[in-house]
């Protein structure tokens, strides 16, 4: 049974990034990071991580995604990109050589251990012992030897709410912090665009 | 066959490096900021799960509870990252990860 649901879900899973890389329309990207998240939700639940699968439906696919699409639709920059064009030239295939190492890197090393999980445990509690359920493991554990590291987390929050406010201000100040960027004379129809965004801006 | 034979866990860590090698491959491919962003969630994705699978292997509460400041952190910077873009993007709708070279020497 968990074979199947593997290979179903790996599938979704490696279908879903191919689409985030390949999809020219940001939102058939963000939509098929859905199909990716939710993949790896299911993996989380056949490895017994309930509350994982849950927070990652929840936290990921839930918030995360939608503030994609939200900022997608705010900006209007849902127009297809035209992938032909190889900015630099030969660093596509220079890239996806670096892909392919990436995960021949991973998959040797493993190979080397003999597919199996070396080193010490933490002993910070078991995952199989289905006496103890996985939320009340996590929760012992953030409260007890990663307290200070939570407590530091919800600094993380504080400060990363403090300077989106920041950076979306329409103040003179946080304007000045982002100089122009320079016009590029080769596309007629992108200096057409921001002279449409700056006349919103006016009007605004 | 492969359906006969049991799950290894080994697969799910082979599978997390396909999808880290993915979200690195399109990172380095696109220029679009919002879709490389969001090949930085999957390379994130990958390490979770690798997290999970190591937690289970080990059979050690320690790998999950990492996972949750993982996700933590990846929603603090999707918070400032989009805060950023947003920013540059009212300027210039059409900027690409290119574009952005002030820093340049």
């Amino acid at each position: 049974m968990e074979t199947f649901v593997f290979f179903v879900a790996a599938a979704i899973c490696l279908a879903g990034a191919l689409g985030v890389v390949l999809s020219k329309n940001p939102v058939h990207s963000a939509l098929s990071l859905v199909g990716t998240l939710f993949g790896v939700a299911v993996l989380f639940v056949a490895q017994n991580a309930n509350f994982l699968a849950a927070v990652q439906v929840i936290i990921y696919a839930g918030a995360i995604v939608v503030l994609f699409l939200f900022v997608i639709m705010l900006l209007g920059v849902d127009r297809a990109e035209n992938l032909s064009v190889d900015p630099l030239v030969g660093q596509r295939a220079a890239a996806i050589v670096a892909g392919v190492a990436i995960f021949a890197l991973p998959v040797a090393a493993l190979a080397t251990t003999g597919w199996d999980a070396t080193g010490a445990i933490a002993n910070l509690g078991s995952v199989s012992d289905s006496a103890v359920p996985d939320v009340e493991g996590i929760g012992r554990v953030l409260f007890t030897r990663y307290i200070f590291a939570l407590e530091i987390t919800s600094i993380l929050l504080a400060i990363a709410v403090v300077g989106a406010v920041m950076l979306a201000k329409k103040s003179p100040k946080a304007a000045d912090m982002i100089v122009d960027l320079p016009a590029r004379p080769t596309s007629t129809d992108a200096d057409a665009a921001s002279a449409d965004a700056t006349s919103e801006e006016g009007t605004a | 066959m492969l359906l006969a034979a049991g799950v290894e866990p080994s697969w799910y860590l082979v599978l997390a490096s396909a999808l880290f090698a993915i979200g690195a491959t399109g990172l380095l491919v696109r220029r679009n900021p919002l879709v490389m962003f969001m090949c930085v969630e999957l390379m994130l994705n990958a390490v979770t799960l690798t997290f999970v699978t190591f937690s289970r292997m080990l059979d050690d509460i320690g790998g999950q509870a990492v996972v949750v400041f993982v996700l933590v952190v990846a929603a603090a910077e999707v918070v400032v990252g989009l805060g950023i873009i947003v920013a540059i993007m009212r300027r210039r709708p059409d900027a690409t990860a290119d574009d952005l070279a002030l820093l340049k020497g």
